[in-house]
């Protein structure tokens, strides 16, 4: 009996490796052995595509240059500072309150640990108010009334060896709950 | 009136008439179905409907103003889209421009009711659906895709929130998006956020967390005015129409508007 051909198989011209691509190649037509490889490695290719994009696009969405005002500046000298005040030269730029004591000079970040509103310092009934819910916190930082959880965040200080000044770096956040108000880098001793 | 009948074969007989319409004018209820089946504008309203569909104390017609608010929501937005820019510099004096510069000052405070007014449709529309029972089957995906769609309403409002840029709107965003920061591993006040972690130095913190994703920055600037403007003018009322046209279709679907039990 003459071997006939249907226009779906292929007479091979070259002997090749039994691998599926070959197959294909060889037959014209996919094999019930290499469906499954194709299949699995066409989703794992698409996965692979729209895991990536996914990826792209997601860290699209955080930008490398930001607009804000450095984390780090030098705010002049400790004698600038009167001994008992909470100083607000520094709030409207880099949103820091420098505050100066008997013994300690420190930063606090002039933003609420309730939820992020600018607190305002009340020199008159000696507290910072927080004018979005409320929230109050002593000239230390500590809070004592209102809903927010937490004292305020005090930020890394110290003093450039090279030319004397402090140095504030709001990159490094000290949180008294944690107890690191009595981290060394947390205030500056005089 | 030989002569009225005489010119109104005339229009519908004439090349530019049945180039528009495919079908003649049909005379037979059979024929007006399909008609309407037919034509891609009219099948977007059912050939029929069930009597307590079209009850206004059966369905409050709260679906329906939602849409008509998203409407003009869309026209009014288009509209602002002329004027507004949105930029630190200009979009508190753009605002003010439009209700004291621009024609009809009224077009920003329409979008503005508008979208309180939608907020409320959709909660309406909602508490009505539950109250019939109508999130049953076969009905429960369109019930998810609807609490989606009020998840995005609730969204445009958001976002729509920031454009006036005065102070309302910069410290209603600043406490708004501070529940970003809470995001479980993605927030850098967040829990199981602190577990991440290179030797002793945190990998989630202020500068990349969710809410920095979110906002564009450490605290709501230039950024997040771009970059909500975008959300509310594109990003969500694209995802929201496509959602709609799901909802609407499911609606059909899943056999009409639903009767009283």
């Amino acid at each position: 009996m003459s071997e006939e051909i249907t226009p779906y198989q292929v007479v091979p011209k070259t002997p090749l490796a039994g691998s599926a691509a070959a197959d294909i190649r060889e037959q014209g037509e996919m094999t019930r052995r290499s469906f499954p490889f194709v299949i699995t490695a066409a989703w794992l290719a698409l996965t692979a595509a729209l895991g990536g994009l996914a990826s792209v696009l997601g860290r699209f969405m955080f930008p490398n240059v930001l607009f804000e005002p450095v984390q780090k500046f030098k705010a002049g000298f400790v004698a600038d500072y009167a001994v008992g005040e909470v100083d607000e030269r520094w709030k409207d730029k880099f949103g820091i309150w420098l505050v100066r004591t008997e013994e300690t000079v420190y930063a606090l970040i002039s933003v609420c640990t309730h939820l992020g509103c600018t607190p305002n310092w009340l020199p008159t009934q000696n507290k910072f108010k927080c004018p979005c819910h409320g929230s109050g916190y002593y000239k230390s930082g500590v809070n004592f009334e209102g809903p927010t959880p937490r004292p305020l965040e005090r930020a890394k200080i110290s003093i450039d060896p090279s030319d004397g000044q402090i140095v504030v770096d709001k990159s490094k956040q000290f949180h008294q709950e944690r107890g690191e108000w009595t981290d060394p880098e947390s205030f500056i001793k005089l | 009136m030989a002569s009225v009948r005489g010119i109104q074969e005339g229009i519908v007989n004439s090349q530019i008439w049945k180039s528009v319409f495919r079908v003649g004018i049909p005379n037979t209820n059979r024929k007006r179905v399909l008609a309407v089946l037919g034509s891609l504008i009219l099948h977007l309203h059912p050939v029929k409907v069930r009597r307590s569909g079209v009850r206004m104390s059966y369905t409050w017609c709260m679906g329906g103003t939602s849409f008509f608010l998203f409407l003009v929501e869309t026209v009014t937005g288009l509209l602002l889209m002329f004027y507004y820019r949105p930029t630190i510099e200009y979009a508190f004096t753009d605002i003010m421009d439009l209700r004291e510069q621009a024609p009809f000052g009224i077009m920003r405070e329409m979008h503005r009711w508008g979208a309180h007014a939608m907020v409320i449709a959709v909660w309406l529309h909602m508490f009505r659906v539950f109250m019939t029972g109508s999130y049953k089957p076969p009905r429960e995906f369109n019930w998810n895709v609807g609490v989606i769609l009020l998840v995005l309403t609730l969204l445009l409002s958001f976002t729509g929130y920031l454009l006036p840029w005065d102070q309302l709107a910069i410290w209603a965003i600043t406490v708004g998006s501070s529940m970003a920061r809470a995001t479980p591993g993605a927030g850098n006040e967040g829990p199981m956020s602190g577990l991440i972690k290179l030797g002793d130095i945190r990998l989630i913190h202020a500068g990349d967390d969710a809410r920095f994703g979110l906002i564009g920055g450490r605290s709501i600037g230039a950024a997040t005015l771009l970059r909500f403007y975008v959300l509310h003018c594109v990003a969500i009322p694209l995802v929201a129409g496509f959602l709609m046209a799901i909802h609407f279709w499911r609606v059909r679907k899943d056999g009409g508007i639903s009767g009283p039990l």
